[in-house]
C-alpha cells in the first residue's frame, strides 16, 4: 500500500510538470485579427493594397493572377488595376526586382509572402493575428538604419511602408505606442485597411481553403450515411454470435 | 492458421467456376482466402482496441496511394528557382495550388503520417494491455517493433522533402546525432548527408529512401507480421488461448471466421476512422501546428535556425529521453549517452516477451503492481512527449530525467515485479457478454 | 452461424446497400486522384492563347510563334501564291478540307479567315516532324519542276501546298492542323482562342 501511495504522489507531481515547463516561455501579446474570409470587398481591397505597397519588394510566387478571379474580380479588372509585372493572367505574382539585386540592396532578400500567414502562426496566436499586430506596431527609432523599429519584430529590416497612411508612432517608456504624427487615415481607418490586407494575405496562404471546408461537410455527411449502413450490417451478422 | 490442407476448388460447371478451378490448380487462391479470411478463426471477444491493426493497414494503403500521386509532381531539388525559392519547397506549393486536387492528396498524405503513428501507438498499447507479445507471439511482436522502426525512418526521411525550415533543421539535428558515436561519428554523418551540411545530395537520397527503400522493407515486414499472426492465431482481451478448446471439427469453440464477422466489424471501424481523418484533412490540416509545423511554411534557410526546433510530435518522447541525458559516463560525453538512451527507448520494446514473467497475459487478471507500472509508463510517455515539443528549461530537464527513469524501470524491472505481483486466475474460456 | 446457401432478405439488402454506398464513395475518391494527372495551372498558363502582331509581316513572308510548345506558322500569302491553290485541287488528298483539321470558319479554299493570312500548326500530321518551307516554285529549292510552292517534311518526304493541304500518295494522312484563332484587330491575332467576348 505504501508503494501505491508514493506512486500516486509521483503521478501528481508529474501531471503538474507541464504547467511548470510552460511558464518558462514568455508569450507575445497579439491583437486578434478580424476575420474577413467571407467578405469579397475587403479581400479585393486587400489585394489592391498588397499590389500597391508590398509587391514592389515582396513576391507572391505561388499565386497566379488568374486566381484573383476567385475574389470576384474580372479578368479585365485584374489586368487594368493589379498586373504591373507581367501581361499574362496565368503568370505568378513575381516581384519586379531580381532576388540577387534585392539581396544587394536590402542585405537580405525580402521574403516571398505566399505563405507568410501560415508561417507566422505560433502558440501566441494565428498568423493573421501576428501580421495584424505587426503591421500596426511600427514606431520611430533613430538607432535603426531605416529609422523604424517594430514591437512585434525587434530590429526589423523593413521600414514602415504604410507610414503615410498611419502616421508616426513612438514607443513610450511604459512600452506603449502612441501616435506622434497623424497620417492620412484615422487610427480606425488604418486598422480597417490592415484588416483587409491581412485578410488577403491569409486568403493567399491557401486559396482553396473555402472549397476544402465545403467539401469536408459533404464528405462527413456521406460518411455518416455509410456509418449507419455499416453499423446495421455489423449488427445483422453479429446476431449469429452467441 | 496452421491448417494449410484446404481442398482445391471444384467447379460447379459455370464459367467463373471453371476459371477458379483452373486458377486453383495453379495458385493457392482458395487456400489463401480460407486460411487468412473465411476460415481464419479469431476469438469472438475482440474489443475496441482490436480495430487498430486493420486501421494501420488502411493508413498504409492511403500513404502508398497518395504518395504515388505526389511523386508525379514533387521535385527533390534544393536549388533556387527564378523567384529565389528552393525548387523542392516550391513544388510542394505547386501541388497545393496548381495541380488539380493536389491539395487534397497532399493533406491526406501529411495527415496520414500522423494518423499512422496514432494508430500504431494504440495498436502497440493494445499489445501491452493484453500481453499480445507473450509466448507464442514473440516473433509477431519483434516484427512489429521492426515495423515501428521502419515507420520512424520513413517519417524522418519524408519530413525532409518539403524542404521547409523544420525539415532542414530537424534533419540537421538528427544527422548530427551520428557524430556522437566515438571515432567514426563525424565521417559517418558526412557520409549520411553526402555533404558537409544538409544539401541537395541529402535531399535526393532521403527521397530515394522515402519512396523506394523503406516502403519495400516495410511491406515485407508487414507480410511477415501478418503471416506470423495467422500461424499462431490472435490473442484476445482475456489472454487465453482459444485453440485449447476445440469442437469435433477442430474449430476453436470461441473462434469465429474472420470473414465475414470481423470484416463487417472492421468496416465500421474504418468508417469512424475516416470521419476523424476527414475532420483533420478538411478542417484542421495543420493539426494545430503539430501535424504541419508552422515554421515549415518558411523555405529551408541554412543560415538561419528557427528560434525553437522541435521534432514532429510522434518523435518527441524519444527526443526528451535524448535531452534528459546530461551526464558524462565512462569517459564518453553526454551527447553519446543521449543517443544511446534515445535508441534504447525504442529498441527496448523488442525485449518485452522475455522481460514479462507473469503467469497471466491480460491486464484483466494482473495485480496492482503491473497496473501501477503500466500507468506510470503511459503518463511518463505523455509527459516526455509534451516536454519534447517545448524549449529546454530547468524544470523540463529535471522532470524528463525522472520520467526517463520510470520509462526504463517499466521495462527493466519487469522480470522482478511481474513475478512477485498478485494475479487472478484466468478463465477457462474467453468471457463474452 | 448462418448455413451456406441460406441468406435472409434483410441481410442481402444491407450488403447491397453498404456495397453500393461504399462503392460510390470509392468512385468519388477516384475523381481527385485521376484529376491530378490533368494539365496543372502551370501547364494551362504555359498553354495560354498567344497574341501576335502581324503589322510588319510582308506579303510572301512567314513568322513562327510558339503555342503550347508547338510551332505555329503565320504566312502572309501573295495573290500569286493564292492563285496556285485551285490549280492543285486534283493533286491534294483532301481539297475541300472535309476532314476535321480546321475550325469551321477555316473550311474554305484558302483554309483561313482572311484569304491571304494562313495560320497553321507547323507539325507534320505523319509522325510529328516540323516541315520546312519551300515557297519558291520549281527546282530552285530542290523540288520537282512542277512544284508550285509549299512545305516539305524532311523526315519522310510528305509535301503540303500553300494552304497546308497534303499531296496525294504521301505518308502524311491529313492536312496540316489549323489552330483556333481570331483577329483582335486588323493586325493582331490571338492564337488558341476564338470566342473571346462572344
Amino acid at each position: 500500500m505504501k508503494t501505491m501511495r508514493s506512486l500516486k504522489t509521483l503521478f501528481a507531481a508529474l501531471l503538474l510538470a507541464p504547467t511548470l515547463a510552460f511558464a518558462a516561455g514568455a508569450a507575445l501579446h497579439l491583437d486578434k485579427a478580424p476575420d474577413v474570409s467571407g467578405d469579397k470587398a475587403a479581400l479585393q481591397n486587400g489585394a489592391k493594397l498588397f499590389v500597391n505597397y508590398c509587391l514592389n519588394c515582396h513576391g507572391a510566387s505561388a499565386l497566379r493572377y488568374n486566381k484573383l478571379l476567385d475574389l470576384g474580380l474580372t479578368e479585365q479588372q485584374i489586368k487594368d488595376n493589379l498586373m504591373f509585372t507581367t501581361d499574362k493572367i496565368g503568370e505568378q505574382m513575381k516581384v519586379a526586382i531580381r532576388p540577387e539585386d534585392a539581396k544587394k540592396w536590402f542585405g537580405a532578400a525580402p521574403p516571398d509572402l505566399s505563405l507568410i500567414a501560415r508561417a507566422r502562426a505560433s502558440a501566441d496566436g494565428s498568423g493573421a493575428d501576428w501580421l495584424y499586430t505587426y503591421l500596426r506596431s511600427f514606431y520611430r527609432d533613430d538607432k535603426r538604419p531605416t529609422g523604424w523599429n517594430n514591437v512585434v519584430f525587434a530590429n526589423v529590416g523593413m521600414p514602415h511602408i504604410l507610414y503615410e497612411l498611419q502616421g508616426e508612432q513612438v514607443l513610450g517608456p511604459d512600452h506603449k505606442l502612441t501616435l506622434a504624427v497623424p497620417g492620412q487615415l484615422s487610427p480606425a481607418e488604418y486598422d480597417t485597411q490592415i484588416r483587409d490586407l491581412v485578410g488577403f494575405l491569409v486568403w493567399m496562404g491557401e486559396p482553396t481553403s473555402g472549397l476544402r471546408k465545403q467539401l469536408g461537410v459533404a464528405v462527413l455527411l456521406f460518411l455518416g450515411v455509410l456509418f449507419v449502413l455499416a453499423y446495421l450490417l455489423k449488427k445483422e451478422y453479429w446476431k449469429d454470435i452467441h | 492458421m496452421a491448417n494449410t490442407n484446404f481442398e482445391k476448388y471444384k467447379s460447379d460447371g459455370s464459367l467463373p467456376g471453371n476459371l477458379l478451378e483452373w486458377v486453383d490448380a495453379r495458385f493457392p487462391a482458395t487456400a489463401m482466402w480460407k486460411g487468412h479470411l473465411s476460415e481464419y478463426y479469431a476469438p469472438k471477444n475482440f474489443n475496441f482496441w482490436y480495430f487498430f491493426g486493420s486501421l494501420a493497414l488502411l493508413v498504409l494503403v492511403i500513404q502508398i496511394v497518395t504518395g504515388i500521386f505526389l511523386v508525379m509532381h514533387y521535385k527533390p531539388d534544393a536549388s533556387l528557382n527564378a523567384a529565389g525559392i528552393p525548387v523542392a519547397f516550391a513544388s510542394v506549393e505547386y501541388i497545393m495550388r496548381d495541380v488539380p486536387w493536389g491539395w487534397l492528396v497532399r493533406y491526406m498524405h501529411s495527415t496520414g503520417a500522423s494518423a499512422f503513428f496514432i494508430v500504431v501507438y494504440l495498436h502497440m498499447f493494445r499489445g501491452l494491455l493484453y500481453g499480445s507479445y507473450r509466448q507464442p507471439r514473440e516473433l509477431i511482436w519483434v516484427f512489429g517493433v521492426l515495423i515501428f522502426l521502419c515507420l520512424m525512418a520513413e517519417a524522418f526521411f519524408g519530413y525532409l522533402l518539403p524542404w521547409g525550415q523544420m525539415s532542414f533543421w530537424g534533419a540537421q539535428v538528427i544527422v548530427n546525432l551520428f557524430g556522437a558515436i566515438p571515432l567514426i561519428g563525424e565521417p559517418l554523418s558526412i557520409w549520411v548527408r553526402g555533404d558537409f551540411v544538409i544539401g541537395d545530395a541529402t535531399l535526393n537520397r532521403f527521397f530515394s529512401f522515402h519512396v523506394i527503400a523503406i516502403p519495400l522493407v516495410l511491406i515485407g515486414l508487414i507480410a511477415a507480421h501478418i503471416l506470423a499472426l495467422h500461424e499462431v492465431g490472435s490473442n484476445n482481451p482475456d489472454g487465453v488461448e482459444i485453440k485449447k478448446k476445440k469442437d469435433e471439427n477442430g474449430i476453436p469453440l470461441d473462434g469465429i471466421p474472420f470473414h465475414p464477422y470481423y470484416t463487417v466489424k472492421d468496416i465500421v471501424g474504418v468508417v469512424v476512422f475516416l470521419m476523424v481523418f476527414s475532420l483533420v484533412v478538411f478542417f484542421a490540416p495543420e493539426g494545430g501546428g503539430y501535424f504541419l509545423e508552422y515554421n515549415n511554411f518558411f523555405p529551408a534557410d541554412p543560415l538561419k535556425t528557427p528560434p525553437h526546433i522541435a521534432p514532429v510530435w510522434y518523435f518527441t518522447p524519444y527526443y526528451s529521453v535524448l535531452r534528459a541525458m546530461v551526464w558524462n559516463f565512462f569517459g564518453l560525453d553526454a551527447k553519446f549517452w543521449g543517443v544511446v538512451g534515445m535508441g534504447a527507448s525504442v529498441v527496448v520494446f523488442a525485449f518485452l516477451p522475455w522481460l514479462d514473467r507473469s503467469p497471466v497475459k491480460s491486464i484483466r487478471y494482473r495485480g496492482p503492481i503491473f497496473k501501477s507500472f503500466l500507468t506510470a509508463f503511459v503518463i511518463c510517455f505523455f509527459i516526455l512527449g509534451y516536454l519534447g515539443t517545448q524549449a529546454p528549461s530547468y524544470w523540463g530537464e529535471k522532470v524528463s530525467q525522472v520520467c526517463t527513469v520510470i520509462y526504463f524501470a517499466f521495462f527493466l524491472l519487469m522480470p522482478w515485479y511481474s513475478k512477485i505481483d498478485k494475479y487472478k486466475p484466468e478463465p477457462e474460456r474467453v468471457t463474452w457478454k | 452461424m448462418s448455413k451456406e446457401g441460406k441468406m435472409d432478405c434483410g441481410r442481402r439488402r444491407l450488403i447491397v446497400a453498404t456495397a453500393a454506398v461504399g462503392g460510390a464513395g470509392a468512385l468519388a475518391v477516384l475523381v481527385p486522384f485521376v484529376s491530378t494527372m490533368l494539365p496543372s495551372e502551370r501547364a494551362k498558363a504555359a498553354g495560354a492563347p498567344v497574341e501576335v502582331d502581324i503589322s510588319k509581316l510582308e506579303p510572301g513572308q512567314m513568322v513562327t510563334v510558339e503555342w503550347r510548345g508547338k510551332p505555329v506558322w503565320i504566312i502572309n500569302r501573295t495573290q500569286a501564291m493564292l492563285d496556285t491553290l485551285p490549280q492543285l485541287d486534283g493533286e491534294v488528298a483532301d481539297p475541300q478540307s472535309d476532314r476535321k483539321q480546321q475550325p469551321e470558319y477555316c473550311k474554305n479554299e484558302h483554309r483561313s479567315i482572311k484569304p491571304e493570312i494562313l495560320v497553321t500548326v507547323g507539325i507534320c500530321t505523319h509522325l510529328g516532324c516540323s516541315p520546312t518551307s519551300k515557297f519558291k516554285p520549281g527546282v530552285d529549292e530542290g523540288m520537282t519542276p512542277d512544284w508550285k510552292g509549299g512545305f516539305l517534311c524532311p523526315c519522310h518526304g510528305s509535301t503540303f501546298d500553300l494552304a497546308g493541304r497534303v499531296f496525294k500518295a504521301k505518308p502524311a494522312p491529313t492536312n496540316l492542323e489549323i489552330p483556333p484563332h481570331m483577329y483582335l484587330s486588323d493586325t493582331r491575332i490571338l492564337i488558341g482562342e476564338d470566342k473571346k467576348g462572344a
